[in-house]
């Protein structure tokens, strides 16, 4: 091929319909892309739910979901504290996940006396779904309010403290030896160099327990509970009104993605010196 | 005051691992040696004979089956800013900017803040990465990953610098440049130095002395002086001498494969 057809050839792929709207799309600071694919979703749905596909009989389309929410949901006090009850239960229940696993993943993986006797108590319970606790969390907790929160804290704690005990083990050796040797002390080595270097899976705990959370705050408000988002679509099911239903998962959705959002950012912070 | 100019002996290192679920490897079987001080002594040998632990052992970060390591008449046991290690891999802090990661040795030895970040500039200048200080390890090339870590052993004034193959996985280019830079720093300074590498090359370019050593369980089976003139230039590599050298250094690591390890 000569020179002239290859440069030819790259001149022509570039005034090509596909780069020239690839470019275009990437202009404005707006994901194009993403909008246009959440609209066709919308579409889909509703065209589905128009024409009557199979298992669409009983579905709402979103124009029905959008206009229960405007009249019976977006201005209701109701509402909104059931956003704050649920978000409440999550930062309690996430926070204290944080508060009580960091420390621990942190001793089992540094002492090993207390790994031997309090790891094998840690792994039996570890496998025990959140939401099993629920029963015994209602029992032992004077508060409802308490047991929801207490099913919350589980859901992130056993994650996050696995994750900081795997995080511990993982230091590299050269990490702590050069400290070491340019003759830094025990707790001047934990602070510098071993916090530090655990501070990346403190973040991956972070962000696997805030999606644990949700879920398991939507699920113990079914079950056990009067208030909140997954409340106000459980009792969208039970009155046989989908439409609350679909408004609930739109919500804890939304709640979600915020959610993990502020993570995100925190994470973002706490880690200055990633390659960005 | 001791006359401490950084001569490590080792008297006969025997160092085996026991791993659980393997048979015990045995790295070190009755290597002895004496790094002379304010030289660059280089220990050579093939992967897998036991280089890296030897240095490890020197570093005081493992210790040998039996304690038979001095350096200037003391034994020794552990770790310490007298002896510090330059590891395969970079061991900056990747959390810290460069210059907390060269302070970080004074302020650990109760130096003030100032002092301990004049003499980080200082060095840091030297290298060429006064304009780094406050990046991240992250955010600098492979070669001056190097350079900061040599800065951030330098800073303490050890006695020993140990370096265990410390520009292996660089391009050639950023290898070569390192390897003059490095001996224009031994030749500056008289700092002394155990070099460890695989390479032959680099091996006699930098060396006063070559310790070549063994197949596992490895120990020094020669020593050969190399008589190039310092300062060592480029140019040597072309030398005949450095071709008898080459053959020399060669023809003692061959020995060393085929000896009878039952003894």
């Amino acid at each position: 091929m000569s020179d002239r057809t290859a440069a030819g050839a790259e001149v022509k792929a570039s005034n090509s319909p596909r780069s020239r709207r690839n470019s275009w799309w990437s202009i404005s600071k707006i994901n194009w892309r993403g909008l246009f694919s959440i609209a066709c979703f919308f579409l889909a749905w509703g065209g589905a739910v128009a024409f009557e596909l199979p298992g669409f009989a009983e579905i709402p389309g979103p124009w029905e979901v959008l206009l229960t929410f405007v009249n019976d949901f977006l201005f209701t006090k109701k509402y909104w504290q059931s956003w704050g009850v649920s978000f409440k239960r999550v930062i309690w229940g996430f926070v204290l996940a944080q508060i009580l696993g960091i420390p621990l993943g942190l001793f089992l993986g540094t002492s090993r006396l207390f790994n031997g006797l309090v790891f094998p108590v840690f792994e039996i319970m570890r496998p025990i779904p959140p939401l099993a606790w629920v029963p015994l969390s209602i029992l032992f907790w004077p508060t409802n309010e308490a047991s929801i929160i207490f099913i919350t804290f589980i859901g992130a704690f056993f994650i996050i403290t696995i994750n900081i005990y795997d995080g511990v083990r993982s230091i590299k050796q050269e990490h702590i030896w050069l400290a070491r040797s340019l003759g830094a002390s025990r707790v001047r080595i934990f602070r510098r160099v071993m916090l530090p270097a655990v501070v990346p899976t403190i973040a991956v705990g972070m962000t696997l327990g805030i999606a644990v959370t949700w879920n398991v705050v939507i699920a113990a408000e079914m079950i056990a509970s009067d208030s909140g988002l997954g409340r106000l679509t459980w009792e969208g099911y039970v009155s046989s009104t989908p439409t609350v239903v679909v408004v609930g998962m739109i919500s804890i959705g939304i709640a979600g993605y915020l959610s993990t959002l502020i993570v995100d950012n925190v994470e973002r912070r706490m880690m200055p010196w990633r390659k960005s | 005051m001791s006359n401490s100019v950084g001569a490590l002996v080792g008297d006969n290192i025997c160092k085996t691992y026991h791993i659980k679920g393997q048979a015990p490897v045995q790295a070190l079987k009755n290597c002895s040696f004496e790094f002379d001080p304010e030289k660059l002594n280089v220990v050579m040998g093939t992967s897998g004979c036991g280089k890296s632990t030897l240095a490890l052992i020197l570093a005081g970060y493992v210790r040998a089956d039996q304690d038979s390591v001095t350096i200037d008449g003391s034994p020794v046991t552990g770790s310490g800013s007298d002896r510090l290690m330059v590891f395969q891999e970079t061991a900056l802090w990747p959390w810290m900017t460069v210059q907390d990661n060269v302070i970080f040795g004074p302020l650990s030895r109760g130096e003030s803040r100032a002092k301990a970040i004049e003499a980080s500039d200082e060095l840091l200048e030297r290298f060429g990465l006064g304009d780094f200080k406050t990046k991240y390890p992250s955010q600098l090339s492979g070669g001056m990953m190097r350079r900061a870590e040599l800065a951030q052993a330098l800073v303490n004034s050890p006695k020993v610098m140990i370096l265990d193959e410390p520009f292996r996985g660089l391009d050639v280019m950023t290898r070569e440049l390192m390897q003059e830079y490095y001996l224009k720093l031994f030749e500056d300074t008289g700092m002394s130095t155990v070099f460890i590498t695989a390479e032959l090359e680099e091996a006699i370019f930098l060396a006063d002395r070559i310790y070549v050593m063994s197949d596992a369980p490895g120990r020094i089976v020669e020593i050969i002086d190399i008589d190039l003139p310092r300062p060592r230039k480029i140019s040597c590599t072309a030398t005949k001498r450095y071709a008898e050298l080459e053959q020399e250094v060669l023809a003692a690591l061959y020995a060393g494969q085929s000896e009878d390890v039952s003894e």
